[in-house]
């Protein structure tokens, strides 16, 4: 105990040290008011400035500055290291998740003004005067002049939704805020292998997302080419007489995502090397969390998947800067004339490389949030996972398969028989791990005691779910299927159920889950209950209709939601498809309605919520030995790991949890004993 | 709060972190090149007969920078090799020349490689054109031997259309053939080769051995030392041309993805020689604290640069030799 005594002192001293009194959570807020505020502020004032609003210039460069000067003043040697270019894997992972659950608002506020011009093509939007706002000549202008939407500006939103809820969203909460702040905790580690190496891994996420956010406001907007930018459309888009050559939507998008895909690279290979080397003694392969688990794999898809997207971006950035041709093929013919270029190149190449990275992508998505729900349903059921070996070998699997599926997102390109054949048999192989891994969860709620807190509704959704997006993706891996489906709003339904309320409910277990941690305070859960009901709801009634538009054959790209179009004159259950549009619409909205008590009792139990201590779910893993919210450097004593990450419920032991550093079963260490009762169900 | 295991290795896993690091970014940039080297398959394979140039680059040179590179490789293992011997002027020493190597490559790469192309022009002419000049096609005679036909005609610019981006260059090479001609008088057959035509839209090329005489088989490509420019010339009608420009990245997808493979390599070369500077003044402080942690930075560095000799490895046949 001498040992661990002075262990614990040295870690209070360090702790006294670098953060002195806020929560590392608090340090994030900090963060985003010195620096993200401020930037946001200058890009409006930038903004105004070109398009002769003085006022609004001046007011906007004067509050940022009023900002900024504000809190560097009061704060600057303290917040310097500590809560802007921090090193500690805690606020980095902070940092990670606010500014990506901010990117899943935005994106998200895209697509409610999209289905808008879906929905009422021919009517101007003037909820609540937002037109008014839209169609100032800094933000919008001409392109929503009137209240209504450009069929331009439609293509923008549509692109940068997809972009901003991928690339800036989901993989930056899923896998690094949640990986970053849960990983070395989980493992017992003090922090990540290469802590500057993370710090810049932040950064160059951050410069990424203003890159694509700036982009907005350059002369003709952001990227317009879908997200997936097939070229040559994204070759030849924005560019001409009215854009300049470097500051346009697609080469701002080619060059944010150059610094995204630099991010995820850093990011991954901190987060494998953490694992293999930072585990604490006792910590063996096969007794880490799920979770870790799942975060490893994740890891080394980006690790190898995003690289060919760089090489890809280099060509297309080429392509539109150079005048080469990597992805133009002989014989264009553009707005009336031959372009001279030389020709020679490929469109198909780009597809190729892109679908390389992106699909597995789809599972850099899926896993993290498959190791969240792990998680929330072993702590929840009180017993330990059904089948976690084989859960594990079926990530192993996945990933590896997960490689070698891309081009069933290229059915459509006309590919020989024999190629075709191959990617239909690797998609449908790919299903069995996935299958495995659902059935393993499902199976461990199987005679469990359920409690059901709200990381538990969210993780007990996201099961049945999850299920629909992953079967109705499966007559999508025969292209004769694929043929018909492709591009219509079937696509849309399928991966939104996947990504949704998939992704997004392991997103928000996950939050509810480890909330205490980060803060040492609780999540309401009244409000966490109406924003559990409220979003289940409303997201099927979003997406589930989708179904039926796609298999009438509504495609997914119409900016009028098909006002035109015969396709969209057919009923079904009632409802012409066109008529369905303003039904989903507003669930959309609805949706969006019910996201407002999450926002609340994020901020407001940051500090309001009710106090806890440890360990308040009374969980076994790692993470929950540390105190709330943890220390820089994580932990008061030396760990050791004496057995797996889920015994719960061990037969003849007094608690009906054993953590994983409890010497002997069913004897809660004293450090870890929780300080304050959690609230039972 | 300590990371552990900076410098010395875990038990079980028998490494240091830094190392596991850099293996994990190495795997990664094999997926980079590994995405670009595809490309180039991808586009050579998709490429129109007559369209993937072959043998347009300097062999020898090639093979220079080939040998500094590999060397290079050797020294910094030299330079790992005498820190662990704790010979630290041996270590600052095999370093220098390693960052020497390093310069070289980039310097004959950068500042003689590349310019060269810069300034050397060709023009794709059209297919009902060819006939046109069979003079400095030779198609009749490639179809009576079933070779690959050819379609472009290249050299030095003398003569530009009105407008063309190229006409300052081609004044300057005009200068220089007219002081050449001066000096060794016109070199075929009496009559004096053209240099400039009054029509406004023809492009006048100083032709390369290929174009001069092109049923020669030994002016044929690849060559291992390269052919030198002739004193000829040819006039092509600026409506003949389907594409011509100087051998920049835009002039054919074989120079796109040269342009790009170099460059992105010289890239990595520029990054490992700034890494190595530093570890060689700077960094090399370390040595007096903790000599194995300098030892440990430069074997990573070095696996680094052993990683960039290898894409150097695929780079040098793939554009030089095949």
């Amino acid at each position: 105990m001498q040992t661990a005594d002075h262990v614990s002192e040295e870690h209070h001293h360090d702790h006294a040290a670098h953060h002195p009194d806020l929560t590392p959570l608090g340090y994030a807020i900090a963060w985003a008011a010195t620096v993200l505020f401020p930037l946001a502020l200058l890009v409006a004032a930038i903004s105004a400035f070109r398009h002769g609003s003085k006022e609004v210039a001046g007011i906007a460069v004067a509050s940022a500055a009023f900002t900024g000067v504000l809190f560097l003043s009061a704060n600057l040697k303290k917040w310097w290291r500590t809560a802007i270019f921090s090193t500690d894997h805690k606020v980095i992972g902070i940092q990670y998740g606010i500014s990506g659950l901010a990117f899943l608002f935005f994106g998200f506020c895209l697509m409610m003004l999209m289905r808008w011009s879906i929905a009422y093509p021919d009517k101007p939007m003037t909820f609540m005067g937002l037109d008014k706002l839209l169609s100032k000549s800094w933000l919008f202008g001409d392109a929503y002049s009137g209240g209504m939407m450009s069929p331009e500006l439609y293509n923008t939103f549509g692109a940068m939704h997809g972009t901003i809820m991928v690339f800036l969203g989901i993989v930056p909460v899923a896998f690094a805020a949640f990986g970053n702040y849960v990983v070395p905790l989980q493992i017992g580690a003090p922090d990540m292998t290469f802590p500057r190496i993370n710090m810049a891994s932040f950064w160059s996420f951050f410069v990424g997302g203003v890159v694509m956010v700036v982009s907005f406001f350059v002369p003709g907007g952001a990227a317009k080419s879908g997200w997936t930018s097939y070229s040559p459309l994204a070759n030849i888009a924005d560019t001409g007489p009215a854009f300049h050559p470097i500051w346009n939507g697609q080469t701002m998008w080619i060059i944010g995502m150059v610094f995204l895909i630099t991010s995820s690279l850093l990011g991954a290979v901190n987060f494998i090397t953490t694992i293999i080397q930072l585990r604490a003694p006792g910590m063996t392969w096969m007794r880490m969390p799920f979770f870790c688990w799942a975060q490893l794999i994740t890891a080394f898809l980006l690790l190898l998947a995003f690289p060919p997207l760089e090489a890809a971006s280099v060509m297309q950035l080429m392509d539109r800067v150079f005048g080469t041709c990597f992805f133009m093929p002989d014989g264009l013919f553009i707005n009336g004339s031959t372009p001279n270029l030389s020709g020679g190149g490929s469109p198909i190449l780009w597809q190729h490389l892109f679908w390389f990275l992106a699909h597995p992508e789809v599972y850099v998505l899926i896993l993290p949030g498959i190791g969240i729900i792990a998680e929330v349903i072993a702590n929840n059921t009180r017993k330990p996972l059904w089948g976690y070996k084989a859960m594990v070998y079926a990530l192993f699997t996945l990933g590896f398969l997960s490689f070698i599926v891309w081009a069933h997102h290229m059915y459509m390109t006309g590919m020989g028989a024999k190629v075709s054949a191959f990617f239909q048999t690797t998609t449908i192989v790919i299903s069995i791990p996935s299958v495995i891994l659902l059935t393993a969860l499902m199976i461990s709620l199987w005679g469990g005691s359920i409690r059901f807190t709200v990381p538990m509704l969210f993780a007990t959704a996201f099961l049945p779910q999850f299920g629909i997006g992953g079967l109705t993706g499966i007559p999508l891996a025969f292209n004769a299927v694929d043929l018909y489906l492709h591009d219509s709003y079937y696509i849309i339904a399928h991966f939104h159920y996947v990504v949704a309320p998939g992704t997004i409910f392991a997103i928000f277990a996950g939050v509810y889950y480890w909330f205490p941690k980060a803060t040492g305070r609780q999540l309401n859960t009244f409000l966490g209950w109406v924003h559990f009901l409220g979003t289940i709801i409303f997201i099927n009634l979003l997406f589930m209709p989708m179904f039926l538009q796609g298999m009438m054959g509504m495609h997914r790209r119409w900016y009028d939601g098909g006002a035109n179009w015969d396709f969209s004159k057919q009923t079904i259950l009632g409802h012409t498809g066109f008529q369905w549009n303003a039904d989903i619409s507003r669930a959309a909205w609805m949706l969006g309605v019910f996201q407002l008590p999450f926002i609340f009792n994020f901020f407001w139990s940051i500090w309001f919520g009710k106090k806890v201590g440890r360990n308040p779910w009374h969980a076994t893993t790692l993470e929950w030995a540390a105190p709330s919210p943890p220390p820089h450097g994580n932990f008061d004593t030396e760990q050791h790991i004496y057995r797996g990450p889920y015994e719960y419920s061990v037969p003849g032991a007094a608690d009906d949890y054993t953590m994983q550093n409890a010497p002997t079963i069913g004897t809660v260490s004293e450090e870890s004993k929780p300080a304050v009762q959690p609230s039972a169900h | 709060m300590e990371i552990p295991y900076t410098t010395s290795a875990r038990r079980d896993t028998g490494l240091w972190n830094s190392k596991i690091g850099i293996w994990l970014f190495l795997a990664s940039e094999v997926m980079l090149f590994g995405g670009l080297f595809s490309s180039y398959i991808f586009l050579r394979l998709g490429a129109a007969p007559g369209y993937w140039p072959r043998g347009l680059l300097n062999v020898p040179v090639g093979t220079l920078n080939t040998a500094i590179l590999i060397a290079s490789s050797v020294t910094v293992v030299l330079a790992w090799a005498a820190l662990k011997m704790r010979n630290f002027a041996q270590y600052k020493l095999f370093m220098g020349i390693t960052i020497v190597c390093g310069v070289i490559f980039l310097v004959v790469k950068l500042a003689y490689e590349w310019p060269q192309k810069f300034v050397h022009f060709g023009a794709y002419i059209k297919d009902d054109a060819l006939s046109k000049y069979e003079a400095q096609l030779g198609n009749e005679y490639l179809k009576s031997k079933g070779i690959t036909l050819r379609n472009e005609i290249s050299g030095h610019l003398l003569d530009a259309p009105e407008g063309s981006p190229f006409a300052e260059v081609a004044k300057k090479n005009a200068e220089h053939f007219q002081h050449l001609l001066h000096e060794h008088g016109p070199a075929h057959e009496g009559h004096a080769p053209v240099v400039q035509t009054p029509e406004t839209d023809d492009y006048v090329i100083q032709l390369d051995a290929i174009n001069a005489n092109p049923t020669d088989p030994g002016n044929e490509r690849p060559h291992f030392l390269p052919k030198e420019l002739t004193m000829q010339t040819a006039v092509i009608k600026a409506a003949d041309v389907k594409f011509a420009s100087m051998f920049t990245p835009n002039h054919n997808p074989y120079f796109s993805t040269y342009f790009m493979i170099t460059g992105l390599h010289g890239l990595h070369v520029l990054a490992g020689v700034l890494v190595f500077i530093y570890f060689w003044i700077p960094g090399a402080a370390l040595y007096k604290t903790n000599p194995e942690h300098l030892a440990n930075r430069v074997e990573v560095a070095g696996l680094f640069w052993h990683f960039v000799d290898l894409v150097w490895i695929f780079v040098f046949p793939l554009f030089y030799l095949l």
